[in-house]
């Protein structure tokens, strides 16, 4: 087995372990220092087996422990997760510098080495969410990283983030109580945890014709729990509070990675164990479509009513989280690409913009309402800059990294007639929509400041600059050199 | 209806399952929205363990020699529920704690109330 196979297994350790000794550590200085070294050491092993599997298109299983299936926990590696995993670890490094300042600010001083052992809970949750072959370690990984997730928002520990924190908390849970009867009913009816042995079982059970009923209500369960979980409208209501209350870096990490572990994890259900084309008979696909289609406008017209930046910005999630459900609901090669695209895309972008906001309201006594972010943009360019590209991207302009994502969307619908016109409809109007929040929003940082509503001129932040520079350079990558990455997912795809 | 009889304790595990399920959803005491988690998880830990058991054989733990592996009941439902358990501790004591830290702030664990309190406190 060459060295390199060993490293999913060793990104997702390195994280634990960081998480374990951070308690050890003198204060919150170094458990800042260890996270990023945690998500850094991430990166450059994702990106050195990234470069390793990608061009020679292999994939691979690799055992923990060396205990071979049925017995022994596996991890499978493509090039699909290994995109994933490289983009995850840097937005989870560049979040951590652009919110750094702010962590420091809004955490109790004694806390903030907890809040750091949160974080790297949640990279090596996500990191084995993507990488698990196995359901049940799924299933405990998606609890660690809701437990640590709702500690991230309740780390500010303000009136607004406990009760948000409530609010996400008891969404959560019944999330991941519906994910884990489906997963027990499916074990019941197939006798198998490892993703292959599952696909084999499910495939006999579907050519026999046994168990068509609780096959269906497994896959309605647990769709609709990691739907839950992930902000699909109807269960988006808990996400703008949670996401707009919480401190910069967690709102980042959350709006950008957290919830799209979620999805990543459905994604690679429907490929390695009902397989996409039982999916597309059992007709899940046609609800998440329009439920996708729902949470476009739904998100967009509650970001146009919200006057709070970082709440508006959230309301954004919800709209961006449904482009990805519209994809998947398409239940094609293409359509699924194109979500796996649009989820790169906003996780680039919207932890951007969540730093660029706070960013911009730290000179005017982070007043976070758009009315007094006026002018805020000349007090500090960089994040003025950052904000209007995040902002141009999610609306859509061609060069920009969310117009790539919509080209995708639109031509995978070509081949079905009735998905293709709600598709290019519902993107149509959403475009819309999001131009008539981003643009005002823009505007208003852009505009000169009338007398005596300009705040001070904020002192220069080398962690955030680094981490601003970094995300405009992805999202202009993401929208003109887009072909490799497109590439890599499709091969990944058909891997998997 | 016989099948429901035949298999009685997942029939009672799935109603357990919904109670506990609705508990969490719809209670306003917020001590009572997590006994209802409590509840919902404890089903899913009987419907594991009437899984695993099979009539008549012994518990898989080996005594001297090695004997036949039909002899035994499956141990994989039991250890899957060990590490449920596990997880919904930890996820019962997190909640716990951050009520207790709700009701220093409103002196109340009425979760509508507290939604209230927030807002006429202008929090939210």
């Amino acid at each position: 087995m060459p060295f390199v196979y060993n490293f999913p297994f060793f990104s997702i350790f390195i994280c634990m372990i960081s998480g374990i000794v951070t308690p050890l550590l003198k204060n919150g200085k170094w458990a800042y220092r260890l996270s990023l070294f945690a998500a850094g050491a991430g990166l450059a092993l994702s990106g050195v087996l990234l470069g390793r599997i990608g061009p020679a298109n292999e994939s691979f299983s690799f055992m923990m422990g060396h205990f071979p299936a049925p017995w022994g926990n596996e991890l499978s590696v493509g090039p699909l997760e290994a995109v994933l995993a490289t983009a995850i670890c840097l937005v989870m490094l560049m979040a951590l510098l652009g919110g750094s300042r702010d962590i420091f600010d809004d955490v109790l001083p004694e806390k903030q080495k907890l809040y750091f052992i949160m974080m790297d809970e949640i990279l090596a949750a996500l990191l084995a969410l993507t990488y698990t072959n196995d359901i049940f370690t799924a299933y405990v990984f998606i609890e660690i990283s809701t437990i640590a997730a709702c500690a991230i928002v309740m780390a500010k520990d303000s009136a607004a983030t406990l009760v948000s924190t409530m609010r996400y908390l008891i969404m959560s849970l019944l999330g991941s109580g519906l994910v884990l009867i489906g997963i027990v009913l499916l074990y019941c009816i197939t006798g198998h945890l490892l993703f292959p042995n599952l696909q084999q079982r499910v495939l006999e059970l579907v050519a026999t014709g046994q168990y068509t009923m609780p096959l269906t209500v497994v896959v309605g369960l647990i769709v609709l729990g990691l739907g839950i979980k992930s902000a699909m409208f109807p269960f988006h209501l808990w996400l703008p509070p949670a996401h707009g209350s919480a401190t910069t870096a967690s709102s980042s990490v959350l709006s950008g990675l957290v919830v799209k572990g979620y999805i990543i994890l459905m994604i690679r259900l429907f490929y390695k164990v009902f397989t996409i084309a039982v999916i597309r008979e059992l007709r899940i696909t046609n609800v998440i479509f329009l439920f996708g289609l729902a949470g476009m406008i739904v998100g967009s017209v509650g970001a146009i009513k919200e006057g709070h930046i970082k709440r508006m910005l959230a309301y954004s999630s919800v709209a961006q989280l449904g482009y990805v459900f519209m994809g998947i609901g398409l239940g094609t090669d293409v359509g699924i690409m194109a979500a796996c695209f649009q989820i790169l895309v906003h996780a680039c972008t919207k932890p951007m913009l969540f730093s660029c906001a706070s960013a911009l309201s730290a000179g005017r006594h982070h007043n976070k309402q758009l009315y007094a972010l006026r002018g805020a943009a000349y007090e500090n360019k960089l994040a003025g800059v950052g904000f209007t590209v995040g902002a141009l991207s999610m609306i859509g302009i061609p060069l920009f990294a969310g117009f790539a994502a919509k080209v995708f969307f639109a031509s995978a619908t070509m081949a079905q007639p009735v998905k293709m016109w709600m598709t290019l409809l519902t993107l149509a109007l959403s475009t819309v929509l999001n131009a008539l929040y981003y643009i005002p929003a823009v505007a208003a940082l852009w505009s000169r400041p009338a007398e005596g509503e300009a705040g001070e001129k904020q002192p220069s932040n080398p962690a955030f600059a680094i981490s601003t520079v970094a995300f405009i350079a992805a999202v202009f990558f993401l929208g003109i050199c887009y072909q490799p990455v497109v590439t890599l997912i499709q091969n990944g795809l058909a891997l998997l | 209806m016989e099948h429901l009889l035949i298999n009685h304790y997942e029939t009672a595990a799935v109603i357990l399952f919904g109670i506990g399920f609705l508990n969490l959803l719809l209670q306003n005491n917020l001590v009572k929205k997590i006994i209802g988690f409590g509840i919902m998880d404890s089903a899913v830990y009987l419907f594991l363990a009437s899984q695993g058991y099979i009539a008549g054989r012994l518990a898989p733990i080996l005594v001297g020699e090695v004997a036949n592996a039909a002899d035994y009941i499956n141990p994989i439902p039991a250890g899957l529920v060990l590490t449920g358990i596990v997880v919904s501790v930890s996820v019962t004591a997190f909640s716990l704690a951050l009520i207790q830290r709700l009701y220093q702030k409103y002196k109340t664990v009425n979760f509508d109330e507290i939604v209230l309190l927030a807002r006429q406190k202008g929090d939210e």
